[in-house]
């Protein structure tokens, strides 16, 4: 893993960590509805951070104003120290983050390889001429796309499936190539949603190990969102909880898990 | 009796009694079968960028002729016209990104296929609010586009190629060749495919969508272009043109609405085959089967693979 281990920025540091994405008082309303209402929390580099909560909390709606699908109606984000304006999700892929979708989105008339290679899109500067022309400094370029791309395929351990079209695959490797297509893009910030959805407990082991090796390994941040809670609360280093678009809880796994609230959330309580 | 050889038997008698005839129904055919694929192939462009289909196409290719002829016209050097024409293609692609299809993105496939019927309209106004509604002659010779014709003698009588049809092939065939390449094996052309797949996803992996579109337009509007001029130097430039555009629909039909190489399989086979099926057996009916034979030839093809020769396979887990 060469090249890989290049790109890893060491192993993770997380008592020194710093904040690398800042929620801050974001907003986000649906033609009146709320959907998020005053959200705060922070991700530190390096750690793995849960976003929990029950079914139409806001957890996805919070991922896609981080990836700039939704522009929050009040508040900010600040990545890497800077705050951004109503950002593109290409402009948010081009500055680091990379994220996986809740009902997998892939590319389905493509190889597995092809779909992983597009997450090297912002990676390739070549001239398109020279590409067209299969030659010199494009052919170069595309040859080293190819050899890290198949060094995920080779950790991800989907080498089997490395020229099926991703639509014929099932579910639980659709969702790997997923992982597989957002780690090309060496993202400092990874967004997963719901990676173990729909998964039998094998599978689940298997993503586990994928997204502790990735962070341990690559040193990537990882915000995701689980309904898993046994899962959850073994990877994660913090968790942050929201109800009904509010934040009701943040902290440990430990710490959440004895707060009253998040108990009252998820068990129903009568008020 | 009568009735079934005349189906069956007779035109194959005519074939191998004036093979000449043959060769020169079939390479008449084969050059309109390369110009259907051209328009075919400005269809597949955006089909598979955006998930349209685009009306307009056919419009398009009168415009772009229309535009080159109508400067030409008004005393602009004939390759400077051609440039400038290039660019009015990029223009129309810009616009149409910025005014039609972001306003438009995530509506349902038909709510932008009946913008492109709009775009149409707008086209067609536009151009004969400029350039006069008069058919007008290409500028095939100030483009050193060759003119005249072949005479080969063989099979005992004369195969009679014109020039302009030879230049018209090999241009339109360099063109796929390019486009084919660009598309299976550059970052620009696998972005243009996974768009194709998912906005969702290409938004995703840093592919800007508002980008990719004015790309595969503006590729569309130069191949409207080439195809205006090659059909424009057969016949003229017209407002006629935009229903021959309709016969791409067939084609599209036969080579899947997703696939270079089946625009260009497809058009051979519609081009060759009404030819054909109007010098041998359209005498029985009364002549005139041009206008249809096309639309039965892909009828037939849909019963029995209705993704076309080389469409994508419709992949679905349920």
């Amino acid at each position: 893993m060469s090249a890989v281990a290049e790109m890893a920025h060491g192993p993770a540091t997380r008592a020194a960590a710093e904040a690398l994405l800042t929620v801050e008082n974001v907003s986000l309303t649906f033609g009146g509805v709320g959907a998020l209402s005053d959200i705060s929390f922070d991700i530190r580099k390096g750690e793995i951070r849960a976003i929990i909560g029950p079914n139409g909390a806001g957890k996805t709606s919070m991922l896609n104003c981080i990836n700039g699908f939704y522009h929050p109606r009040s508040g900010r984000i600040i990545f890497k120290g800077k705050p951004r304006q109503r950002m593109r999700p290409y402009e948010a892929a081009s500055q680091g983050i990379a994220r996986t979708f809740q009902n997998v989105a892939l590319f389905k008339g493509m190889s597995t390889l092809d779909n992983i290679l597009t997450g090297r899109t912002l990676k390739m500067k070549r001239n398109f001429f020279w590409q067209l022309l299969r030659h010199g400094p494009a052919m170069r370029e595309e040859i080293e796309h190819r050899i890290y791309c198949e060094e995920i395929i080779d950790f991800l351990e989907i080498e089997h499936i490395r020229k099926t079209p991703v639509g014929k695959l099932p579910y639980g490797l659709q969702k790997r190539v997923e992982l597989g297509r957002a780690l090309a893009m060496q993202p400092d910030l990874l967004l997963l949603d719901e990676p173990m959805a729909g998964m039998n407990l094998e599978e689940k082991e298997d993503m586990c190990r994928f997204i502790l090796d990735v962070n341990r390994h690559f040193g990537t941040t990882i915000a995701l969102i689980e309904h898993d809670m046994g899962v959850v609360m073994d990877i994660s280093d913090r968790v942050v909880v929201l109800e009904y678009g509010h934040k009701i809880a943040d902290g440990t796994p430990d710490e959440v898990k004895a707060d009253r609230r998040v108990i009252d959330a998820y068990l129903g309580v009568s008020h | 009796m009568d009735l079934l050889y005349s189906i069956f038997a007779d035109p194959f008698v005519q074939m191998a009694g004036a093979p000449d005839l043959l060769v020169q129904t079939v390479w008449e055919g084969f050059v309109g079968g390369i110009l259907y694929a051209l328009i075919a192939l400005g269809f597949v462009l955006i089909f598979k960028a955006s998930g349209v289909f685009n009306f307009a196409q056919g419009i398009m290719v009168v415009f772009a002729a229309l535009t080159l002829v109508g400067l030409y016209e008004k005393g602009v050097p004939a390759f400077l016209a051609l440039a400038l024409t290039i660019g009015v293609m990029f223009v129309i692609a810009a616009a149409v990104e910025r005014v039609v299809l972001r306003p438009l993105v995530n509506q349902p496939d038909i709510i932008l296929f009946m913008a492109t019927f709009g775009l149409t309209y707008l086209l067609i106004g536009l151009g004969e609010a400029i350039f006069g509604g008069n058919p007008k002659v290409m500028i095939a010779e100030q483009l050193y586009l060759p003119k005249g014709a072949f005479d080969i003698n063989m099979l005992g009588g004369v195969v009679t190629l014109q020039k302009i049809d030879i230049a018209a092939a090999v241009i339109a065939l360099a063109m796929i060749a390019c486009l084919s390449i660009f598309f299976q094996y550059t970052r620009i052309g696998r972005a243009l495919r996974a768009v194709a797949d998912s906005h969702k996803a290409a938004l995703s992996v840093g592919i800007s969508l508002n980008q990719i579109w004015v790309i595969v337009w503006f590729l569309a509007g130069v191949v409207a272009l080439i195809t205006g001029i090659m059909w424009g130097a057969r016949s003229d430039v017209s407002f006629a043109l935009q229903t021959v555009a309709l016969k791409a629909l067939p084609v599209l039909v036969l080579g899947g609405f997703t696939s270079i190489p089946g625009a260009v399989v497809g058009g051979l086979i519609i081009g060759i085959g009404e030819k054909i099926g109007e010098f041998y057996w359209g005498p029985l009916v009364g002549g005139a089967t041009e206008s249809w034979l096309a639309y039965c030839i892909a009828l037939v093809f849909l019963m029995f693979r209705p993704q076309g020769l080389f469409g994508e396979r419709i992949i679905e887990r349920i």
